[in-house]
């Protein structure tokens, strides 16, 4: 990086992003099945029949600011 | 490497559920349980369906507001520690002279700035029976719209920002970047449709409480991740000392 500044400090050497780019996915993965339960389910849509994870992490989808009712 | 960081951004996920729990526990659930009181109120004046059948709930209120919040807060942190850990990896090292913690701090703000406070301005949290039923999936997208859009500012300022440093320099790089942000920010709030579905009889204190308990804890999830992930990180870029002073610098 070109900002040569004041401080002495170090710089820090990036990681590769072909390094990145499989746990990328894999943590995307992990995110998007915890927004789903948490944010979704039994809610604007639905995977499971009935109402019981979406009465379960209730108040956390309200609280987390997902909408709801 | 990444493995190992991606890991260590579920456990601080982890430990930012728990403490986001408590927050919520403490903060969160009392205007939650005067909207429910609120919503038995309003239900008590309608004229019973005679066709209703009496559905027990699947859930005890106690359980909600205990095992349930805490699964729900656990599960979010988990997810948003992990991604973190990803962005973390991709971050260091081009945001500028940081060392692992000031990186971690300043990714988690960028993120709290980002996922939780932007999209709040727009679509806060809202308490039970403040809004209607049957808009759930349209709240939702927008939702979802809005925290997308709000992503995308955030990652082309950070774009913008790396193209102007060799020209500018840090400094007028990054104001640049950050009035680019707020007028790109500003306009997708007043683009975006307004939802105001609430009843006029419900408590506004009620409302505000619940807004601001539902800030604190995202607040809450996002400062322990940025600050312990930092802490966690470090052991793993052995021989780069924490650049001392570099988060006025980059
Ligand atoms: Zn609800």
């Amino acid at each position: 990086m070109a900002d040569a500044t004041l401080a002495p400090v170090f710089e820090p050497t990036p990681l590769p992003v072909r390094d990145i780019m499989p746990w990328a996915i894999f943590a995307a993965v992990i995110g998007v099945i915890a927004f789903y339960f948490t944010g979704l389910e039994q809610g604007a849509t639905a995977v499971f029949d009935g109402s019981a994870i979406h009465e379960y992490v209730h108040d956390a989808r309200h609280l987390l600011g997902f909408p709801c009712h | 490497m990444v493995g190992k960081l991606l890991m260590r951004g579920l456990l601080v996920g982890l430990l930012a559920g728990i403490v986001a729990f408590g927050i919520a526990y403490l903060f969160g659930e009392p205007p939650l349980s005067e909207a429910i009181l609120f919503e038995e109120q309003m239900a008590a004046l309608e004229v019973p369906d005679p066709h209703a059948v009496e559905e027990e709930a699947p859930v005890s209120r106690t359980t909600q507001a205990t095992t349930g919040l805490l699964t729900g807060t656990v599960i979010l942190s988990m997810g948003l520690g992990g991604m973190f850990a990803i962005v973390f990896a991709f971050a260091h090292g081009r945001l500028g002279h940081l060392g692992v913690p000031q990186s971690s701090a300043l990714l988690a703000a960028l993120c709290f700035v980002t996922v939780s406070l932007v999209p709040w301005l727009k679509y806060p949290a809202n308490p039970p029976a403040s809004t209607f039923d049957d808009t759930v999936a349209y709240r939702t997208q927008l939702y979802f719209l809005m925290l997308a859009l709000s992503i995308a500012a955030s990652a082309g300022s950070l774009m913008l920002r790396r193209k102007l440093l060799p020209q500018h320099g840090a400094w007028r790089a990054s104001v640049i970047a950050v009035i680019c942000y707020l007028v790109a920010v500003g306009l997708v709030l007043g683009a975006m449709p307004a939802v105001n579905e609430t009843p006029e009889a419900f408590p506004a204190d009620v409302f505000w409480d619940f807004r601001i308990a539902s800030l604190g804890i995202m607040f809450v999830i996002w400062a322990v991740i940025g600050l312990a992930f930092g802490i966690a990180a470090e052991r793993l870029f052995p021989g780069r000392p924490a650049a001392r002073g570099g988060i006025l610098t980059a």
